[in-house]
């Protein structure tokens, strides 16, 4: 196809093993509650930006147009023994010099992202025994109750059933809890599973 | 297929990339039609490279993926911090250094 074997698998490891999997864990962090707006903060910027595109593409059509892009070269000295061999020839010898800032910039970037990312620990970390005496402190021993998963909803966000017929707000995770504010609240009494009915008329 | 073809085909992404930049308010969608923009000219070098059938074009293309890999983990890394202070990822909300 176009004659570049080591770039393609270039391209696969990198964005798929390393720019997505960013992306990924960035949107999980973030979320996706977060929307895109729809309000137009700067009047008529779309309709702007559409133009702009369109120019844009119109110039850089004409003007690929207007060049003599030739058929593809026959293959030269360059990568007469194979891809590979030819890439590294140049890297590592014309274009040593940026292939060593570059790595230079992957350091800085790596370092950056650790400084940005970095959080300083404003209280001081809680020892085994300040948890222990934090549990103590709270009145009840025991871990949280589990969240009731019904069949109707097999969903962790569901609170558990307290014998009176009431639901546990300790049993659903705080994280989980203010995720869906629309969902319906569980029923005060579940019904019996259809498996369970049948077996009781017969 | 010919090099004029993957040379087109790589203007239809930088557009496409571009207006993803100029219309999209989230930061995230930004940044990947960034990604967009820059494989589009990724994709240009190795057309221009396979046309005059050398290796240069190849080698370009393969710093600009570096540099685009720095970018994003900086970028995201960028954006971690304000969505922590601001709790919103819209580059609309980003607007301390406006007035």
């Amino acid at each position: 196809m176009q004659g570049a074997p080591f770039l393609a698998f270039v391209q696969i490891i990198v964005y798929t093993g390393a720019v997505l999997m960013l992306f990924l864990f960035v949107i999980m962090l973030i979320g996706i509650s977060s929307s895109d707006s729809v309000v137009e903060t700067i009047k008529g910027q779309r309709a702007a930006a559409g133009l702009a595109a369109i120019g844009l593409f119109v110039i850089l059509i004409l003007g690929i147009g207007h060049a003599a892009i030739g058929p593809a070269a026959r293959t030269t000295a360059a990568n007469n023994v194979d891809n590979l061999t030819g890439l590294a020839r140049l890297i590592f010898t014309t274009y040593v010099f940026p292939f060593e800032v570059t790595g230079a910039l992957l350091i800085t970037a790596a370092v950056g992202a650790m400084v940005l990312a970095h959080r300083e620990r404003t209280t001081p970390k809680p020892t085994q025994r300040d948890l222990a005496a934090r549990r103590l402190a709270s009145g009840h021993l025991a871990p949280d109750p589990s969240p009731g998963v019904y069949a109707l909803h097999d969903a962790a966000d569901r609170p558990a059933l307290l014998p009176d017929g009431s639901t546990s707000e300790l049993s659903v995770s705080q994280t989980l809890a203010p995720r869906d504010p629309n969902a319906e609240t569980p029923p005060v009494r579940p019904e019996l599973p259809a498996s369970a009915t049948t077996e009781a008329e017969s | 297929m010919s090099p004029i073809h993957y040379v087109a085909l790589s203007v239809i992404l930088f557009v496409i990339g571009g207006v993803g930049v100029l219309v999209r308010r989230n930061a995230i969608v930004v940044f990947m039609c960034i990604e967009l923009m820059l494989n589009a000219c990724n994709l240009a070098f190795v057309a221009f490279a396979r046309m005059h059938g050398n290796l240069d074009g190849q080698v370009i293309a393969f710093f600009v993926m570096v540099v685009a890999a720095a970018e994003v983990v900086v970028g995201l890394a960028t954006l971690m911090a304000i969505f922590r202070a601001r709790r919103s990822a819209s580059v609309d909300d980003a607007n301390l250094l406006k007035y």
